[in-house]
């Protein structure tokens, strides 16, 4: 009596284990959260300080197209306006995303729907070899094929937000697909079986039934697509020509954040104002990923209703 | 299960062991400008083979970079390519200084382009924005594009001291590196930038200004303008490896091989010298 | 024949040829690199030293490091990704929590390298003291990575049927137990692709490592074995310049004068690299999903 009552009380070996694991990956999550929060606060303290020590006006620098640290204005402070490089950023971030993911999308429903096989053999491989390639590659491609290519057939100088958006087409590709291949690979079998069954034919299927049941994966595969896009700095900086001037058409020389954070990073000071001005650029990156965030989580819930 | 935490164990103690490093090697960083990145390389690996469990840990990251790290006293060598008064943010009664040698600056054109010479005047005007075609200085009927520095670093800062006289260059367009320009130039017809002397290549044409040309003679005897120091900056109480490494940077065992080869100009060979406003004055000897 | 079945045909056949113009551009660009660098890339230059301003420089300690680092950034970051992405998927009960987890991992995902590189610089190197290192930049790159591998280890779990937890949970085990011996074992090809995705970026990563592993490959004794000498392979402490921070450096502001030879053969050279890498990981992962999973 005693025995089963003592093995009924006493935590089995197996529900020990259930603990510890559900601990450590509880500890592993609050690792990531510390993570996060950290980065988050980290570049939030050094983005603020150019409104609070600085006292630059956050609408001013929404808007206005000047970007000179070491000028002031009438009431002494310095001329900030991040106005080109947000234009330019969303620019190339989206035509980028609208060229990549259709053809992304196609090469997954190849991938998941049509052939598999072939799928399997040579797209798959090829995407992930297209990761590993660094963006300095890209670059340098984009600097001797894209430019020349887009000079000669739309004239201007090559450099621009169109040079910047193919590059960006080619980078994200990879993304955006294999994380689309993801998506619809998660679609339950019994979804297209089922549809086929009621008399659809293949298309059907895809577009009514798989596209729809996969919307909330393809719609993360495109955020993180647009993430990288807007994130990625040394390719863009090659080819979008860095003058920090509103784009006049899509290849006239622009900016976009990264590019500027990037090429201006080393050349500054630490905690003098053009530094700070650079932090509150990528204090901008932040929250502009933020936004992107909970739109797509927006309209993804909408479309799933 | 077991295997795991063996793994995690003998990880976690290789980076213990490793933290506590040999006490008999002894290591200094040098961070900074990218432009005396290999400069300070080479003469790091001449030195430790010379000296032996000696390390000299070469870093670039920007001017900027260097001068808030060694004002920090996050490293022990600040590389930079300005006089660290020139930089805003810096106080330089806490650094000290070398001159470790001189880099011309010259203007760069694309290969097809049939200018070879341009006066300083012309030179300003283009980069102001002023003269926008190439024809207006004799050249063909073919739009200047005009290819900056980043602002703030270093080799722009020497150009515009040099070149435009208070004069504000015009926006275009920028890179932050000597070889993304000269790429750019290479592949860009009519565009004009400039580049350090040690990154000239065959990919880009070297213009002359008043018919003189970049080279070291006319830049010892102050005919070429357009030239300035690179600097090293330590704090006041470096340590005996940083001290010792800046003097064999400026013996002459460094500046007439390693400092020459690289198309610098050794310190000695200088028969003029420019303070920080830009005054330049012959040295007596 | 039939509407449906027209408007099926000419959907296969678009997505035939989206499809194939996306094999056509990236079969293209391989060639393109592999085209312009292979003809560099022979024995002296895959083991020689980089020089700094002279011809003739290999890329052998760049390619050691680059290894080096892959592994020890992978080594930290898949326990923690497993762990989080099993909670993620198996324990949070409570979607706002998880949303929460979520919503930070996309944000992590999307800062720029740049920014996580100066993060690093200022925390890892300069912060904890542990100076321009492969260690640091292992660190960084762990911020990189774990979006990623999060993402794709937990797409992966999700997508195992509920049948197979349920029946892992009828036999008596635990819940932790059904996934790290029934879940995991089946997702395995899954969570591997997302392995491999995550390579590739390490290897292709430029801008966080400058500030944080550093720019300068300083010479190493592959004899020396010993991971407390700084001139030892194994030293986590010593900086180390990756094959992609090099191609970066001879292009920007490299003094040598085949910086073209140089950086096409060393892009091909990553190239081969990640193919291998990929090529391996698959071979391994299949191995053991075979050995875990019990079929021959």
């Amino acid at each position: 009596m005693d025995n089963i009552k003592a093995k009924l009380t006493v935590k089995s070996k197996s529900s020990k284990r259930e603990m510890n694991g559900k601990i450590i990956s509880m500890f592993c999550t609050t690792i990531i959260v510390v993570l996060v929060i950290s980065l988050i606060g980290f570049i939030a303290s050094k983005g603020i300080a150019i409104f609070v020590v600085d006292k630059v006006n956050i609408f001013d620098f929404l808007t206005h197209s000047v970007w000179s640290a070491d000028k002031t204005d009438s009431q002494g402070r310095p001329l900030l306006g991040a106005l080109p490089m947000i234009v330019g950023s969303f620019g190339v971030t989206f035509l980028a995303t609208i060229i990549a993911t259709p053809f992304a999308v196609a090469a997954a429903i190849f991938m998941t729907e049509i052939s598999p096989k072939l799928g399997n053999k040579v797209l798959q491989p090829v995407i992930e070899l297209l990761v590993g390639i660094p963006s300095v590659v890209y670059g340098f491609i984009g600097v001797s094929v894209v430019v020349p290519l887009v000079r000669k057939m739309f004239g201007g100088s090559g450099f621009g937000i169109l040079a910047g958006t193919f590059v960006l087409f080619v980078m994200i590709l990879p993304t955006i697909t294999s994380m689309s291949i993801d998506a619809l690979k998660a679609v339950p079998r019994h979804y297209r079986e089922a549809a086929l069954a009621v008399g659809a034919t293949r298309w059907q299927t895809i577009s009514r039934v798989v596209l729809k049941a996969g919307a909330p994966g393809l719609f993360t595969a495109v955020v993180f697509g647009m993430a990288r896009a807007f994130g990625e700095a040394l390719a863009v900086q090659m080819v979008i020509g860095n003058a920090m001037l509103l784009p006049q058409n899509l290849i006239s020389p622009a900016s976009t954040l990264t590019s500027v954070l990037t090429m201006n990073m080393g050349n500054t000071v630490m905690g003098t104002t053009s530094n700070n001005a650079l932090w509150s650029l990528a204090l901008l990156l932040l929250l502009m990923s933020l936004l992107f965030n909970s739109l797509v989580k927006f309209i993804a819930k909408k479309g799933t209703l | 299960m077991k295997k795991t935490w063996l793994l995690v164990i003998s990880f976690v103690s290789l980076i213990i062991l490793t933290g506590c490093g040999n006490s008999k090697e002894e290591t200094i960083t040098a961070v900074g400008s990218s432009a005396v990145q290999p400069l300070t390389e080479a003469a790091g690996e001449k030195y430790s083979e010379l000296n032996k469990d000696s390390y000299i840990n070469v870093q670039g990251g920007g001017t900027g970079t260097g001068l808030s790290q060694i004002q920090s006293g996050a490293v022990d060598i600040g590389n930079s390519d300005l006089f660290a008064e020139q930089k805003k943010g810096i106080d330089a009664d806490k650094l000290v200084g070398y001159q470790i040698c001189v880099v011309g600056i010259v203007p760069i054109v694309n290969k097809e382009l049939n200018v070879d010479n341009l006066s300083l005047s012309q030179l300003r005007k283009i980069f102001s924005g002023e003269i926008t075609n190439w024809k207006e200085v004799g050249g063909p009927d073919l739009a200047i594009t005009v290819v900056n520095r980043a602002n703030g670093s270093g080799t722009r800062s020497v150009f515009e001291n040099s070149v435009m006289n208070n004069i504000e260059t015009k926006s275009s367009q920028e890179q932050d590196s000597s070889g993304m320009v000269r790429q750019i130039i290479s592949n860009t017809p009519g565009s004009i930038s400039y580049v350090a002397l040690p990154y000239l290549n065959s990919d880009a044409k070297a213009l002359t200004i008043d018919h003189k040309a970049a080279t070291p003679k006319n830049i010892i005897n102050n005919d070429w303008k357009i030239w300035a120091y690179e600097h090293m900056y330590t704090q006041k109480n470096a340590n005996k490896l940083t001290k010792d490494f800046v003097k064999y940077i400026l013996s002459d065992e460094v500046q007439n091989d390693i400092v020459k080869k690289m198309k610098y100009i050794p310190m000695k060979d200088m028969k003029y010298q420019k303070d920080i406003n830009g005054h330049v004055t012959p040295i007596k000897r | 024949m039939s509407k449906p079945k027209i408007i099926d045909k000419i959907a296969t056949v678009i997505i035939y040829a989206m499809a194939g113009f996306i094999v056509l551009i990236l079969a293209g660009l391989l060639f393109y690199i592999l085209g312009q660098g292979l003809q560099y890339v022979n024995w002296h230059f895959l083991t020689s030293r980089a020089e700094s301003f002279s011809a003739g420089g290999g890329i052998g300690i760049q390619l050691f490091n680059s290894i080096f680092l892959l592994v020890l950034s992978m080594i930290i970051s898949i326990p923690i990704a497993t762990g989080t992405a099993i909670y993620l998927s198996e324990y949070s009960s409570n979607g706002r929590v998880a949303n929460f987890i979520r919503t930070a991992i996309e944000i992590l995902s999307s800062l720029p390298s740049i920014v996580v590189g100066l993060f690093g610089f200022l925390i890892f190197v300069i912060n904890f003291d542990i100076g321009f290192s492969i260690l640091s930049g292992a660190l960084t790159l762990t911020v990189f990575n774990l979006p990623l591998l999060i993402r794709s280890i937990e797409d992966s779990l999700n997508s195992i049927s509920s049948s197979q937890r349920e029946a892992g949970l009828a036999l008596g085990l635990s819940k932790f137990e059904t996934v790290t011996h029934v879940i995991i074992p089946e997702a395995l090809p899954a969570i591997i692709t997302g392995l491999i995705l995550s390579a590739g970026r390490v290897f292709g990563e430029a801008a966080a490592l400058i500030y944080t592993a550093g720019q300068s490959a300083p010479p190493v004794d592959f004899t020396n074995f010993n991971p407390m000498s700084i001139t030892s392979p194994l030293n986590l402490m010593r900086p180390a310049e990756t094959l992609a921070v090099h191609i970066w450096k001879v292009n920007s502001e490299g003094l040598i004068p085949d910086v073209v030879a140089v950086s096409a053969g060393a892009s091909a050279v990553l190239i081969l690299a990640v193919l291998i890498f990929n090529l391996l990981a698959r071979f391994i992962g299949n191995r053991i999903y075979s050995k875990m999973t019990g079929d021959k």
